[in-house]
């Protein structure tokens, strides 16, 4: 694996020092310029902050959108809350697994698509959703699926 | 009856998240009135008077959450706006996130010079980014404009806002949690008392509010409590935004006063049932609630109408299922969203969070023996008295409703080894 610059985390650190409690939003930046939190940054974040390096895996196992391993470009995020489940979703989630051949959490071999199953989005009204890099489709059905996969791949 | 249109009647107005806008319709004139007129404890007393109820779920009554608070002499003190709207099926916050981010910063701030606070944080959820980057752009208009910041408009009174992004944890809505996580830690709830009102952020008197909650404020005080309390019932005075969502032919958000029934809700304002299927049960307080069937569609949506007949209004998410929903299935969504987001931490909600999902998935595919579905039932009668926090009591109170509703189904399922309505 390539090394990491991790000159930027300094920056990142820096902007922080005078916050009591930064550990989450130095986690979230850190995770922005890197796409996801590499061992080496944990690390460093750690001698940064004179905190051990476990308090921080601690902390980011805990929440669902830190990652310790790379993400594919695109980042699928389905949703399994309540709505979306009585109005389908199940089965969309089936339908999107089969086309990107890829369970929960798995990322394609291309890199290109990671795939998440999430807890409700919020948007229940439009309910089935997903959200794609942070964009909301709605009312989702299989030839929507299929759309909008070709059309980020 | 009517949608008295207060808390979204700036919704749908181009540029409602703009500040020129918000003031043209009469925004930040609340903050400006009390900073001339009223002395904090009277906005106190004004808040208390009116009989706002939280409306995140708890009903805790505002006022008396800001005098607690206002009391403390510990300082600095903080006003925390809870936008972490993650239980399932709500909805309502995000639009007042994304189309009228002012009506929250001005409620903060009103919320901020009664308790006698300068610091306020709204905690957003990171699915929430776009609402995120309006209620920092607000922040920046309304400092540049002195409606926020030091001296607003002129007075003595400071106020500054911040905004803090969640990492994606549905406990960190529980407000004790939600603290910790501010402070850089998971987010676990903490034992009460003491309350955050005395020991909160930092040990220091807090007051976390809702979106929703926040929202109401300016209206109470430009309108006083007697025109607030002229909406909704004695116990659960104003207005509320319902989320309706599920098999219903217009989901959407609807503004109603508190106490409006059940069945005018979902058939006149949420367009009835779709396809002309049949109403078989709801939730009428998101995936944590007890569920109703049709015999309590006249039911009175508001705190204590529904704690009357054994659920419980939370948030205001009413999920709607027609008579083609497999109770097995929707309760093995439930009690897997749970299992997801129990934090661990005490046994009963961690154990019994696990265990109802491997029964509920032996009942899905008739694997089960007789006597499982009375063991999903002792256990969440277990979690129910034994669990420490809020999760806990929540994440079985849905699957047991159905049980208790639906056991023919949960039956079938078990004796034909698939489900009875062919729904999987």
């Amino acid at each position: 694996m390539q090394a990491i610059d991790l000159s930027k985390i300094d920056k990142i650190l820096a902007g922080h020092q005078a916050e009591p409690g930064s550990l989450i939003p130095i986690l979230q930046e850190v995770q922005l310029e890197y796409g996801y939190l590499p061992e080496e940054a944990i690390d460093y974040i750690a001698d940064g902050l004179k905190i051990s390096a476990s308090k921080i895996y601690g902390v980011l196992t805990f929440y669902a959108q830190f990652h310790t391993q790379p993400q594919g470009k695109n980042l699928l995020r389905v949703c399994c809350g309540t709505a979306c489940h009585v109005q389908g979703g199940e089965q969309i989630l089936d339908h999107i697994k089969a086309n990107l051949q890829l369970n929960a959490n798995e990322t394609t071999e291309d890199g290109k698509f990671t795939l998440q199953e999430v807890a409700c989005l919020g948007c229940c009204g439009l309910a089935p959703v997903l959200v794609l890099n942070d964009e909301v489709h709605a009312k989702l059905t299989n030839e929507k699926i299929e759309e909008i996969i070709n059309n980020a791949r | 009856m009517p949608e008295p249109n207060i808390l979204l009647k700036n919704i749908g107005t181009p540029n409602s998240d703009q500040l020129d806008v918000y003031v043209e319709n009469g925004g930040y004139r609340a903050l400006k009135r009390i900073l001339a007129e009223l002395m904090p404890e009277e906005v106190v007393e004004l808040v208390k008077k009116s009989g706002l109820r939280g409306r995140g779920g708890a009903g805790f009554p505002t006022g008396m959450k800001w005098q607690f608070c206002a009391s403390d002499v510990k300082t600095p003190k903080y006003i925390i706006c809870n936008a972490d709207e993650g239980e399932p099926g709500t909805f309502k916050d995000r639009v007042l996130i994304e189309e009228d981010p002012h009506a929250i910063l001005e409620g903060m701030a009103i919320a901020g010079y009664a308790i006698g606070s300068d610091q306020g944080i709204i905690y957003i959820r990171r699915e929430y980014i776009y609402g995120a980057g309006k209620l920092q752009e607000a922040i920046e208009q309304a400092r540049k404009q002195g409606c926020v910041g030091k001296n607003i408009f002129g007075s003595n009174f400071s106020f500054d806002i911040k905004v803090f992004l969640g990492a994606g944890a549905y406990i960190c809505g529980e407000e004790t949690a939600l603290l910790d996580s501010i402070e850089g830690k998971a987010g676990r709830s903490r034992i009460k008392p003491p309350f955050p009102v005395n020991e909160g952020l930092w040990h220091r008197p807090t007051s976390v509010n809702n979106v929703e909650t926040l929202c109401n404020i300016p209206h109470i005080i430009l309108h006083g409590d007697k025109w607030y309390k002229s909406f909704g019932t004695s116990e659960s005075p104003g207005t509320k935004i319902f989320s309706v969502s599920g098999h219903v032919n217009k989901p959407g958000n609807y503004e109603l006063p508190m106490g409006v029934a059940l069945e005018e809700l979902i058939y006149e304002h949420a367009g009835g049932i779709r396809n002309e299927n049949r109403f078989k049960a709801v939730l009428p307080g998101g995936a944590s609630s007890p569920c109703l069937t049709s015999k309590y569609l006249s039911v009175p949506l508001d705190f204590d109408g529904l704690a009357a007949v054994g659920s419980m209004l939370g948030s205001g998410a009413v999920i709607v299922m027609d008579h083609t929903t497999c109770m097995v299935g929707a309760g093995l969504s439930i009690a897997r969203f749970f299992e997801h987001e129990s934090c661990g931490r005490c046994t009963p909600c961690r154990e019994g969070t696990y265990w109802i999902v491997r029964l509920l998935e032996r009942i899905m595919v008739g694997e089960s023996q007789s006597g499982e579905i009375d063991l999903i039932v002792n256990l969440g009668l277990n979690m129910r008295a034994t669990c420490f926090c809020p999760l806990g009591l929540a994440a079985q109170g849905a699957v047991l409703s159905f049980i208790g509703n639906f056991r023919d189904e949960f039956e079938g399922h078990i004796k034909e080894k698939c489900c009875p309505l062919r729904a999987y």
